[in-house]
Order: C-alpha cells, then sequence, then structure tokens
C-alpha cells in the first residue's frame, strides 16, 4: 500500500507514524511518503505552545485529549532530549468562589475519563506556586499533563516511520494521487489531509477559518513557575465567543523562560503584532502573576489556530473523494491530539479498534447535523 | 493611520546624522532615533559637538536645527510598513511608542562578525571593536599583551588604538592574503584626504607584527585565556596573552529593515538604487547597512538619502562621481578581505556555536538551512536571537539567517504593560 502524508507538522507526522506503525504489527506494508514545501515542523506545529492538556468542553473532546494524554506518556521515553518533554502538570486557576463551582464538576469529569485531578484550596494553591498574586480561590490540580517542543517530536515522529520525506507544496488532489507545484504527479492508494490550515486551498468548501494567536516568551530570569497556569474559564468564557479574547495562560519552558499566552482572533491572517490585543494580553497574565513586570520579552510572534464551527478536528474520510482522508482542523489543541488523531485515522483506515471510533470527528458531521449555535 | 513625523532617521552614526541634517534642510520635520546614549554612531562614540572636524560639525549642525528632534538611548524594536505611513515601535527610557512616519532611512550601521573556534567562549575573549570600546569607556590596558586576530581594516584600527592606550600589541593576524590587504591599502591611499590618515595609522602600528595569511587556530586556558594558537603557513605559533581581541569582517545591521520587508544583497546588505531608496515606497537606507565602505561613504550616502527623500535633487549633481569612487573602493575592500575558508578557523564538533542556547558545530553539520536547523536545536533562540549565530552560521554553513522577530532586543514587560507614549513632532 502507498500512502501520501499532505503536510510536515505534527499531525502529518503522527499520521506517517501510525501508518508505518500499523505495517509493521500487521505485515502489511505501507509506504509512507510525506509532502511538505518547508521545514518539518515549521507551521503551527512551530508557533504554538507545545501545552499537552485535557480539556473537557465536550465529550469527544475529553475523550481525545486524555486518551492523547495516555499515547503521550507511551511515547515520552523514546523521545530525545531536545523535545523538551517536561511533566509539569496543569493548575487550573479560580479567580473566585464563582469560578470555584467550576471545579468540582470538572474534576470528576477528568477523573471518569481516567485522568487524575486534584483540588487546591487557597493556601495549598499559594504554596505550589508562590508567584501568583494573593486572594485567588483555589485550583484544579491535573498532574499528568505535559509540555513539549513539538518540532523536534514531528522530525523524530518522521524518522521513526522511516517515512520518505519531499519538498514540495500539493496544488490538487486527484483521482488516486496528488499533483505538486512542480507540475508532477504522484499516485497512491491513502492520500492524508494534514496540512493545517493549507487544506482549504486544496478542499475550499472545508469548514476551516484561521485563528491568530500571540505567543512571547521571556528571558532565563527570576520569576519561577512550576506549572502550566491556566485561568479557570480558559475555553468556556474567554475564548468561548467570536470577537478577539485573550486568557492568563503561562508554561514554564525547561530553560527558565515563561511562554505566556494567550489571544485568539478570527480572521486576521497576517502575522503582524496587534500591541493592543498584546497589552490585553499580558495584563491579563500580570493580574494573575504580578512578577511578571520585572522581567523581559525576548521574542514576540503570532501563529494561526485551523478552527472548525464545533472546535474538534476533522478526522476521517473526505464525504466524496474516495482513498482521500482528513486529519485537520484542530485548532488550539493539535500538539496534544495528534497522537489520538493518528491513533483514530489508523483504525478508520485499516478497521483496527479505537476508543475514539465512538465519536464522531468525521468531515461528513457537518452535512448531517445542522451547525450548531454558538453561545 | 496618518504618518504624523515626515520623516524617521533610525541611527545617528555618519550616515544618520548627515541623512537627518539634508533632510531637515530639504524642509522636512525629523527624528533622529539611536539606540546608544548619545550620538555618533560606531566611529564617533564619545564625540562632542564641541570638537572639531567632521563629527563635531555634524553634531552642532544636528543639534541646532530646529527641525531636527533628536532621541537617544531610543531603540526601534519593532516595525512594520504601510502604503503611506510606517510604524516604528521605539523603546526607551520613558516606556514604548508607536511611531508613524511617511519616511523612514535606515542608517543603522553594522556590526562585527564573530565566527566559533576552539575555546573562543574562554573569559579574556573579547570582540575586537568590542575592547576598543572598553579601553574607549576607560578599561585600564598598560601592559597588557594583546593578540588581535581576524580580518578587515579594523583590526589594524583597534591595533594601533589599542597601543595607543599602552596595551602590548603582540600580532595582528589576517586572514587574507598579502596582494589583497597590498591593494586595498594602495585603494584607500587614494581616496580624496585619506592618504594622511593612511599614514598616521601606519606610523601607529609601527613595531607591530601583522601577518597576513595566519590563521586563528585556537584560544588556550583552563576556565580563563592564557595563550593563542595562529597558523601561518604549516607553522603553528603560540602566543601567551591576556586578551584576544578578534573579528571577522562586519555584517551590515538589516534587522529594521527586515521587518520592513526590504530586499537584501546576497552579501547580506539592504539593497538600494542610486537615490538610496530600498524596494520598499518611503524606506531608503544609507551607509554600512547597505554594504561595508567606511565613513567616507556613509556620509555620501546620508547626503543622498537626506536628498531624496526630501526631494533636493539639485544638490546631488556631483554624487554620481563621488559615489562611483567610493563604489570601487567598496569593492575592493570586499575582495582585499574575503573571508578564504582554509584560512578561517575550523571548530571541532564540540565547540559551541550558539552560546545563548549552548548549542554546538556537531549539532548543526547535518542541516540544510537557518530555518530547519533552528526549529531543531534551538540554535539562535536564545537571548541574542541570532545577531551573533546568524551570520557565524551564513560563513560556517552557507545558511541565509531569517526569520527576524519583534522585540530586536530584550523588552521589559513593563513597557508593554504600559500604556504608550505618545511622541508627536513639536
Ligand atoms: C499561538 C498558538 C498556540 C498553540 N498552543 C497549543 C498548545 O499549547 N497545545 C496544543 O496542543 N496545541 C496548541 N496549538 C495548536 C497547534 O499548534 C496546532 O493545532 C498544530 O500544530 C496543528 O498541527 P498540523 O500538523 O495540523 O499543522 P501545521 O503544523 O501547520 O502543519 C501543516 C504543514 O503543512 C504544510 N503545508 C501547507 N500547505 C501544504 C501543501 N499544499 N502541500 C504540502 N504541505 C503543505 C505546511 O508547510 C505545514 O508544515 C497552538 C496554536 C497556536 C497558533
Ligand atoms: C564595533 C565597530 C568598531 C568600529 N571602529 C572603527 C574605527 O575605529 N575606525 C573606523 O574607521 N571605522 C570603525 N568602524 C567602522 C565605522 O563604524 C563605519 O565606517 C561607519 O561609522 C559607518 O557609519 P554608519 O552611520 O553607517 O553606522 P554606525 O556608525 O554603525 O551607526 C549606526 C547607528 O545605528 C544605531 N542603531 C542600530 N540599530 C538600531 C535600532 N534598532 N534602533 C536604534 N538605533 C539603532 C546604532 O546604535 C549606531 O549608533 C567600526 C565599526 C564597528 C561595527
Amino acid at each position: 500500500m502507498k500512502a501520501l502524508v499532505i503536510g510536515g507538522g505534527l499531525v502529518g507526522a503522527a499520521c506517517a507514524d501510525a501508518l508505518a506503525r500499523h505495517s509493521a504489527l500487521n505485515g502489511q506494508r505501507v509506504r509512507v511518503t510525506v509532502l511538505e514545501p518547508g521545514p518539518v515542523g515549521g507551521g503551527a506545529t512551530a508557533a504554538g505552545m507545545g501545552h499537552l492538556v485535557v480539556m473537557d468542553d465536550s465529550p469527544a473532546q475529553l475523550a481525545l485529549t486524555a486518551r492523547s494524554l495516555h499515547l503521550w506518556e507511551a511515547l515520552a521515553p523514546a523521545l530525545p532530549r531536545q523535545a523538551d518533554y517536561h511533566g509539569c502538570g496543569t493548575l487550573w486557576v479560580a479567580s473566585d468562589d464563582g469560578e470555584l463551582a467550576a471545579v468540582e464538576p470538572k474534576r470528576r469529569a477528568y477523573l471518569a475519563a481516567g485522568r487524575e485531578a486534584t483540588w487546591l484550596d487557597a493556601a495549598e494553591l499559594a504554596r505550589a506556586e508562590p508567584n501568583l498574586r494573593p486572594g485567588l480561590a483555589g485550583a484544579l490540580r491535573v498532574p499528568g499533563d505535559s509540555v513539549v517542543y513539538a518540532p523536534v517530536v514531528a522530525q523524530f515522529l518522521l524518522e521513526r516511520a522511516g517515512a520518505a520525506v519531499r519538498r514540495g507544496a500539493v496544488t490538487e488532489l486527484r483521482d488516486g494521487g496528488v499533483r505538486l507545484a512542480s507540475g508532477e504527479t504522484l499516485r497512491a492508494d491513502l492520500v492524508v489531509v494534514a496540512n493545517g490550515i493549507g487544506a482549504v486551498s486544496l478542499l475550499p468548501d472545508l469548514p476551516l477559518r484561521q485563528r491568530k494567536g500571540h505567543l512571547l516568551i521571556t528571558e532565563r530570569g527570576p520569576v519561577h513557575v512550576r506549572h502550566q497556569l491556566v485561568e479557570l474559564g480558559y475555553l468556556k468564557s474567554a475564548h468561548g465567543g467570536d470577537e478577539d479574547s485573550v486568557a492568563f495562560n503561562v508554561q514554564p519552558r525547561p530553560t527558565g523562560q515563561l511562554l505566556i499566552g494567550s489571544s485568539r482572533q478570527f480572521e486576521q491572517p497576517d502575522r503582524e503584532i496587534d500591541w493592543l490585543l498584546l497589552r490585553r494580553m499580558l495584563r491579563r497574565a500580570a493580574e494573575f502573576l504580578p512578577a511578571l513586570e520585572q522581567i523581559a520579552a525576548l521574542r514576540i510572534w503570532t501563529g494561526q489556530r485551523c478552527a472548525t464551527p464545533d472546535h474538534l478536528p476533522l478526522i476521517g474520510p473526505h464525504p466524496e473523494l474516495d482513498g482521500v482522508f482528513l486529519a485537520t482542523g484542530h485548532e488550539g489543541l493539535g500538539i496534544t491530539t495528534a497522537l489520538g488523531t493518528a491513533e483514530l485515522l489508523s483504525a478508520q483506515v485499516f478497521g483496527t479498534p479505537s476508543g475514539l471510533l465512538q465519536y464522531d470527528f468525521t468531515p461528513a458531521r457537518f452535512d448531517r447535523v445542522p451547525e450548531p449555535a454558538h453561545a | 493611520m496618518t504618518a504624523e513625523w515626515e520623516a524617521v532617521v533610525v541611527g545617528a552614526g555618519p550616515a544618520g546624522l548627515m541623512a537627518a541634517l539634508t533632510a531637515a534642510q530639504g524642509g522636512l520635520r525629523v527624528l533622529l532615533l539611536d539606540a546608544q546614549p548619545a550620538a555618533g554612531g560606531q566611529i564617533w562614540r564619545g564625540a562632542a559637538a564641541g570638537q572639531r572636524g567632521k563629527a563635531g560639525e555634524l553634531l552642532r549642525g544636528v543639534a541646532s536645527h530646529a527641525g531636527i528632534t533628536v532621541l537617544s538611548g531610543a531603540e526601534v524594536i519593532a516595525a512594520e510598513a504601510g502604503g503611506q505611513s510606517h510604524t516604528l515601535t521605539v523603546s526607551a527610557e520613558a516606556g514604548l511608542s508607536h511611531i508613524h512616519a511617511a519616511r523612514v532611512i535606515l542608517a543603522t550601521g553594522a556590526t562585527e562578525r564573530f565566527l566559533p573556534f576552539d575555546g573562543w567562549t574562554l573569559p579574556g575573549v573579547v570582540g575586537a571593536g568590542g575592547l576598543q570600546a572598553m579601553s574607549k569607556g576607560g578599561l585600564d590596558l598598560r601592559g597588557v599583551r594583546v593578540v588581535v586576530a581576524g580580518s578587515g581594516p579594523l583590526l589594524l584600527a583597534v591595533a594601533a588604538g589599542l597601543r595607543q592606550k599602552g596595551a602590548r600589541v603582540l600580532a595582528v593576524a589576517e586572514q587574507a592574503g598579502l596582494p589583497g590587504v597590498a591593494a586595498f591599502g594602495v585603494a584607500a591611499a587614494r581616496l580624496p584626504g585619506k592618504a594622511r590618515e593612511a599614514l598616521e595609522l601606519a606610523a601607529g602600528l609601527r613595531g607591530i607584527p601583522y601577518w597576513t595569511d595566519a590563521a586563528l587556530v585556537r584560544a588556550n586556558g583552563d576556565g580563563q585565556l592564557q595563550s593563542v594558537t595562529l597558523r601561518r603557513g604549516r607553522r603553528e605559533i603560540t602566543l601567551a596573552c591576556d586578551f584576544l581581541a578578534v573579528g571577522f569582517g562586519l555584517v551590515p545591521e538589516t534587522r529594521v529593515a527586515a521587518l520592513l520587508g526590504c530586499p537584501v544583497t546576497d552579501a547580506g546588505a539592504v539593497n538600494v538604487n542610486a537615490w538610496q531608496a530600498t524596494g520598499v515606497s518611503g524606506i531608503y537606507a544609507a551607509g554600512e547597512v547597505c554594504g561595508i565602505g567606511g565613513v567616507d561613504g556613509a556620509l555620501l550616502e546620508g547626503l543622498v538619502a537626506g536628498c531624496a527623500a526630501s526631494g533636493q535633487i539639485e544638490r546631488l549633481h556631483d554624487s554620481p562621481r563621488r559615489a562611483e569612487t567610493q563604489r570601487r573602493f567598496q569593492a575592493t575592500l570586499e575582495r582585499s578581505f574575503a573571508l578564504r575558508p582554509d584560512r578561517l578557523p575550523s571548530p571541532s564538533p564540540a565547540t559551541i556555536v550558539c552560546r545563548c542556547e549552548d548549542v554546538r558545530h556537531g549539532q548543526l553539520q547535518g542541516f540544510t538551512n537557518w530555518t530547519a536547523a533552528k526549529l531543531q536545536t534551538r540554535c539562535g533562540m536564545g537571548a541574542c536571537q541570532g545577531r551573533v549565530c546568524g551570520p557565524a552560521c551564513q560563513t560556517l554553513y552557507g545558511w541565509r539567517f531569517g526569520g527576524v522577530r519583534a522585540p530586536l532586543a530584550p523588552l521589559p514587560l513593563s513597557q508593554l504593560l504600559a500604556e504608550p507614549n505618545t511622541l508627536s513632532p513639536p
């Protein structure tokens, strides 16, 4: 069997790896070629934060992220040191009693998904993270969450898969293959569209939108943080709507630097810094971590998330094109969910079992159900 | 966004001072910015408006012209080109400002190129220009043993300056060959007004061995520089010393230009036409950011850029001839001191190339371009953001340095958290 994976980001690399491993386990030879015009992991994969995080905004999201974290734990020992895999855990920080009310249902949902989660009261939170401002209500601690430097993982998975990486952009999907920018056509039994937002140039009808984000990395500094710190209202209240939004989200890097997010903006396809929004984002962060005032920024950048209307990725067969599968639309979770995505894709292609098959991630869901109304 | 300033000049070295004064004489309201605490640039660092000669004359002219606002200690940390109005984000002690300008003249000069060699991270190994600046800043070098090595005429200026401050300069080791260096000497002495300067420099260097065709092999020492090993022909020579002052020529400082989208040449300089206009409308460049050519070229280009930006074309009648002389000099300079791979240090695999992130030569050798190497090894992701290792990788591996991002220098978050200042024309 010949498989072509379009896109050498983490999602494409994970899919290539899963396809190659299936062939190793089942004796069915799958030859995988990855098509990538740029450096491996140079797209959203390089722009993202690399927080491996369980999220519970929908049952499907919880299942996909929880399964993915499990797969990351299994992969971790094999990763090269430069992947900077670091099991720091997440603290979901509650500012007030109102937010506190959301902690217990969240904790139960995590436990039900097989992920450990414990409640920290205000005093325990202050001990765990002395740099947080006093007066916070508490936090949910999810110790199994991690952080990783994704471009190195993408390269590692491609090497492990023994995948051939061909430089070049795909310009067209054809029956039984693809056409490259060079004019050449390549034939394959299976084509996986894993080129992130680039998928819309091949399949313009896909329900994908760009959602821009800003990140800032600090110098190695005197301000230390142990966990990835995220405000409890992160997705629902902070990034729930369509308007520009910011939320507190800070990650400790193994180098002693802090990576600060996050912002979300629809329909801003440029890469320029929006200074006003950046200031809002940093002020939100400094509300929680006042000591940020004392350190300096080394680099500020933006990246584009690739979002679907229901904030779940598109994983599965294209409704019309034979032999074409999609693996895109991961919005702000594609580093985390790349591994779950690859497992599910492989199950769909080869008919192998996966607990994720019971949720509908297929692109066809948007043809069947009306678009969910937005809160 | 409407343009607030008619012209902003970035960099107050010879090129920027000349450009600002010329543009103001042409009737523009000019803002002249420099990151350093005082105007003057590299060569006129510490110069005062009261002094005689070109530096004093220009500094006085700029300070007394009502159309010029000078802002020192102000660094451009981000820039964005727009159609009618360009935006420069400036960090100063007072905080951050977003400055809008119809015309921008980039006069950001050049920085030294450092190449990694075994032992280059030992204390005592310093940049040639850096040691010069330290001695101007008061470092006592009397009786201190210094070896100067690398390439380019700057090594000679530095050696003469250090000696004048009492240092014992043991040798100047130049990688270029004698024929090239001689051709440069002739060309330099032929420039109008330069013969005397050349003689003075020669006098300042008398008695210091100047070794051409000499390769820097390694710096030796245990936690501190003790000696330097050089190769001349097949012979290796080790000189005990206190400082090794190194520099392998200059690299145009094109980072602001890169953020604005100005095209650069293969040699890494901003591409300009005969009027010093870059490929981006309303943006001009002058001085060593457009190629290494010394102070006279910088002054001439500053004049042309200032005239072009303010529409004083009539003042430029004899500039094409002078520009041609400068261009020839610049070409000779480039040819004479071209870096020769067999005369450059060859670091061992364990030698650090990126000091900020501890990335070693052996980790980088397999990559084909800067971006891929950076993504996989973190080379260039540290505090200096590739300022040092970017040009080094270009020489070592032939990669074009890319991916310049804001802020161009570490930026206190307190400045980003506060409301920006407005910096409007008076
Ligand atoms: C600011 C920000 C923060 C984020 N933080 C996190 C986080 O903390 N945790 C998390 O899990 N996720 C995070 N994400 C999301 C995550 O980065 C993405 O979901 C993930 O990287 C998607 O990977 P990908 O492989 O689908 O896409 P990409 O990495 O974009 O890869 C797509 C590749 O396809 C290539 N390509 C494009 N067009 C073509 C073509 N025509 N032919 C061939 N190749 C093509 C591109 O060059 C690119 O390399 C963040 C994203 C952003 C922007
Ligand atoms: C380290 C060093 C030492 C030198 N020593 C000598 C010497 O002894 N003798 C000699 O003949 N020549 C020397 N030169 C060469 C000399 O600098 C040039 O010939 C000439 O000064 C170039 O003038 P310029 O105006 O193009 O740039 P420069 O004089 O380099 O001026 C550029 C100015 O731009 C400013 N700048 C750059 N980026 C920014 C930013 N983002 N924001 C704000 N300001 C910015 C810098 O602070 C600097 O003041 C030296 C060069 C260097 C790099």
